[in-house]
């Protein structure tokens, strides 16, 4: 009854030039609820325990399990094998730094990214351990906390053409970060700060519209708004100081 | 034979989530130069998955007037089962209030006192006042006297850990994510830093420091259910237990998440209860009142998650193919409130279960979740046995949470101790001298080589190491758990000192070369037995029940002869832990009745 899987796997080290980038095909039978997650370790345990891979909360919340599952980026501890044809074809994501196999290096392009863009409150004020907080609206609250909850899982990066090509181009997760910074009223950068940062074409204007990065955005955020937002506030920032 | 290669730095961190960073960052506010390692990077960790919140006496919300450190240190000692040091206990609850505002002034969006009437779940009204709007407000969490748990929608670990690593970035702190500490360096009274193993490479390095810091988070991953991240293997303290000088304290004390989602085990947060959902069993019959009529779904974890296996035994569990559960009925707080408050409960039913939580009940079933245990230290974090090692987070057994820890108590302790630990490491570094002798320390990453080497060539023997790992975690899920008994815990140490010889034997299936996967957990494997046989051998030599370590043999609190704190050493060459014991400090509060839940003890 249960179907027999076959898994098309994308096998490099680069530690080991001399051994070409190759697909390894490994069956299995699929079972009740079977993840990505659950058939990578069956596979590893049982078949080959070379098989690289990351997952570390596997429910979907910290970001590590980006692959491309039969042509997209997706999170593969969320996927479920039911939803996927008997045959499931598996490579790295794109852009990133090949470490082994399914393993790539989003560690570093965030680490990057989040220096770039300056992703840290700025603000003059001085933190009194002694006084109580300041005071915020709570709609405000939730609407940072919508902005940020990226997991930076890097699909958005993957399925882009603009990040493809060029190799700083901050990506959807770039500039969502910044509309994060921009709506947090505790963060006193100013518009043109902003665009000292990302007015340009490895931010906001490298673009190509195509909005993969909406679409493959496991969290669902609003990408293509955060981008639309972004611009339009850099582009009357570009006004200001062009007058 | 080859020298690895040296990297110095003042303090080394050895782990990135919230107690590492933010011990980490005091560190270098004091002018210090600082390393932090991780599996991963840091965004990645544990601390991340928290949802919840974070307990801080700040008495904002209506439910929370008249809250105070002195109301959430009791709270904490009761929640303990008085097994926590009050002094550790006290100072922490002066400070969590300063930490929740740090945090918000490093860039939490905490949810915030919206001011007017509002209508409780059970029907209760109550009125947040137009003086504290937008401060900080709070959540109901287990336990707790007051509405405490500050929050941030469902993303709380999330918002702090993302809050955490900005200010690490922006202060340039380095980070070595994908670098494993896989043997502590010390000359057996100083400890001089890690041998580390990069997860990119394969390659052996040796970081010294005057300081090391372990926050290495937690050992779910030791049992078969576990709501943890798959790295949560306890790496950091069998490093510390295998000096043979430092000691773990309290490992027989396992918490157990009421609410792990069957079968997949992800967490479904207490926010859940504490918002108003409850447990129904197979009738469909709300059965808390029954044993807990005034906390009701909010007492302690460990009485909850005892509650709910109790009614199970009697018989009213839902049967399934991963054995009987219990169900989670969130449903009447409707679809708004589920699909905002509780987002990331709803995607998590959906995405892993099928099930819309709006429409449908959750399958739950009490799951391993906290390691109370840890590197044992004083309360300045400073560890046992070794000079210049620290330890913070739940790494360490510091001894905030006793027997038990209180829901939202952890991302709290994470980042106190981060702060007031961190303090003292820096005091103690800006005094210190690194002196080490290069061969000795050539030789402890040498070892590590001949470890590996042996490995690859299968020296040893042939064994299996996913295969024994199996067998571990299927013995402490068995014997190990919620209820315990003298026969099986011996069975358990049995068993478990088996698989501990034979991964002493484990031989590796592919070349082992590199980063290779096989290896790193080959690597670990008897270190984690170590730890899995300090929790079963002190659950057995404990014959007491005391919050989340409960004997069917021996179901009272026994203050006489157990209000005290185990010790857990390996000796080397030895096959069990040598224990030793030392008395809990009481300082305000001498132990009396917990006052929730279960002042009766469980009737079977
Ligand atoms: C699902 C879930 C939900 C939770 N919700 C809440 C909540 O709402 N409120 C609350 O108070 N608590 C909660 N907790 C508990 C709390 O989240 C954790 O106890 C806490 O975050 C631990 O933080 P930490 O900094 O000690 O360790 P972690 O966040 O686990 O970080 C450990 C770090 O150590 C690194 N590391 C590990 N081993 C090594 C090694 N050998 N070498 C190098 N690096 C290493 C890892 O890479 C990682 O960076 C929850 C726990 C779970 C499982
Ligand atoms: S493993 Fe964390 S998102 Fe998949």
């Amino acid at each position: 009854m249960s179907r027999q899987l076959t898994f098309s796997i994308f096998r490099y080290n680069p530690n080991n030039p001399d051994v070409p980038p190759r697909m390894q095909e490994y069956k299995l039978t699929e079972t009740v609820g079977m993840t990505i997650f659950v058939a990578l370790n069956q596979i590893r345990e049982e078949q080959d325990p070379s098989l690289m891979f990351d997952f570390v909360c596997r429910a979907a919340i910290c970001g590590s399990c980006a692959m491309i599952i039969n042509g997209r980026p997706r999170l593969a501890c969320k996927t479920l094998t039911k939803d996927l044809p008997d045959k499931i074809t598996l490579l790295p994501l794109p852009v990133f730094k090949l470490i082994g196999d399914l393993s790539v290096d989003t560690g570093t392009w965030f680490r990057h990214m989040t220096l770039k863009t300056e992703s840290w409150i700025h603000t003059g004020k001085q933190f009194d351990p002694q006084a109580i907080e300041e005071r915020m609206d709570n709609e405000t609250a939730l609407q940072i906390y919508e902005a940020e909850r990226c997991i930076e899982c890097g699909c958005c990066i993957a399925g882009c053409a603009t990040a493809n090509i060029r190799e700083d181009f901050l990506g959807a997760a770039g500039i969502n970060r910044v509309a994060r910074f921009m709506v947090d009223p505790r963060d006193e950068r100013t518009p043109a700060q902003y665009f000292e940062v990302i007015g340009c074409d490895e931010g906001a204007f490298g673009c190509m519209g195509l909005m993969a990065c909406d679409d493959n955005c496991p969290m669902q955020l609003p990408l293509q708004m955060q981008l639309a937002y972004v611009r339009r506030k850099m582009a009357l920032a570009g006004l200001k100081a062009g007058r | 034979m080859s020298n690895y290669q040296i990297i110095t730095t003042d303090v080394l961190v050895v782990g990135a989530g919230l107690a590492g960073e933010r011990a980490a960052i005091e560190a270098a506010t004091h002018g210090l130069d600082c390393i932090i390692l991780s599996l991963i990077p840091p965004r990645r960790s544990h601390s991340t998955a928290a949802q919840g919140g974070m307990q801080a006496a700040l008495g904002n919300c209506a439910m929370g007037k008249g809250d105070s450190p002195d109301v959430h240190f009791v709270d904490t000692v009761k929640g303990s089962d008085w097994g926590c040091d009050q002094d550790v206990a006290r100072l922490f609850v002066e400070n969590a209030p300063i930490a929740v505002r740090q945090m918000a002034y490093w860039g939490v969006p905490w949810n915030r006192v919206v001011a007017g009437k509002k209508k409780l779940p059970d029907g209760r009204e109550i009125e947040d006042t137009k003086d504290k709007e937008g401060l900080i407000t709070a959540r109901d969490f287990g336990g707790t006297a007051k509405w405490r748990t500050c929050y941030t929608s469902d993303g709380t670990g999330h918002t702090l850990q993302y809050a955490m690593d900005s200010i690490v970035v922006k202060l340039g702190i380095t980070v070595h994510d994908r670098t494993e500490a896989i043997a502590l360096i010390h000359d057996g009274t100083t400890c001089l830093g890690v041998v580390a193993r990069c997860l990119r490479t394969g390659e052996l390095r040796i970081y010294l420091a005057k300081s090391t810091v372990i926050a290495t988070g937690g050992y779910g991953r030791l049992y078969g259910a576990s709501t943890n991240a798959v790295i949560n293997e306890g790496s950091g303290m069998f490093i510390a237990l295998e000096t043979g000088i430092v000691p773990l304290g309290n490992m027989e004390a396992v918490q157990f998440h009421p609410t792990g989602m069957v079968p997949v085990w992800i967490l479904i947060t207490e926010g859940a209860r504490g918002d108003g959902g409850y447990l129904l069993d197979k009738n469909l019959h709300r059965f808390m009142p029954d044993y807990e009529p005034v906390k009701k779904e909010l007492a302690s974890r460990d009485v909850v998650a005892r509650r709910m296996m109790l009614h199970i035994r009697k018989g009213y569990g839902v049967d399934s193919p991963y054995g009987p559960h219990l169900w989670l009925d969130i449903r009447h707080l409707g679809a708004k409130h589920i699909n905002t408050n509780l987002r990331e409960i709803a995607n998590i039913c959906r995405n892993f279960n099928g099930i819309d939580p709006v429409k449908d009940l959750i399958p739950v079933r009490p799951t391993q979740h906290y390691s109370m245990g840890g590197v044992r230290t004083n309360i300045d974090g400073a560890a046992y046995g070794l000079k210049g090692l620290f330890a913070v987070g739940e790494a360490a057994c510091w001894d905030l949470h006793g027997f038990n820890r209180l829901g939202g108590n952890s991302l709290a302790e994470t980042i106190v101790s981060g702060m007031v630990v961190g303090k003292k490491i820096a005091q103690y570094t800006l005094g210190a001298t690194l002196n080490y002798n290069y061969s000795l320390v050539q030789d402890f990453a040498r070892q590590q080589q001949e470890r590996i080497n042996n490995l690859i060539q299968g020296k040893n023997g042939r064994e299996n190491v996913y295969k024994i790992r199996k067998e571990m975690e299927q013995t402490l899920m068995d014997y190990v758990g919620i209820f315990r008994n003298g026969p099986d815990l011996e069975k358990a140490v049995a068993k478990l000192q088996e698989l501990y010889h034979r991964s002493l034997k484990i031989g590796l299936k592919s070349d082992g070369k590199w980063a290779n996967p096989e290896l790193a957990s080959a690597l670990r494997m008897p270190g984690m037995l170590k730890l899995a046989l300090c929790i079963a051998y002190g659950a057995l030599k404990r014959t007491e029940s005391r919050g989340s370590h409960y004997r069917e043999d021996y179901p009272a609190r026994d203050d006489t002869n157990w209000l005290k704190r185990t010790l857990a050493y390996w000796k080397p060459g030895s096959d069990l832990p040598e224990l030793d014991y030392e008395p809990v400090k009481i300082t305000e509060l001498p132990p009396g009745d917990r006052g929730y839940g279960e002042s009766t003890q469980v009737k079977k």
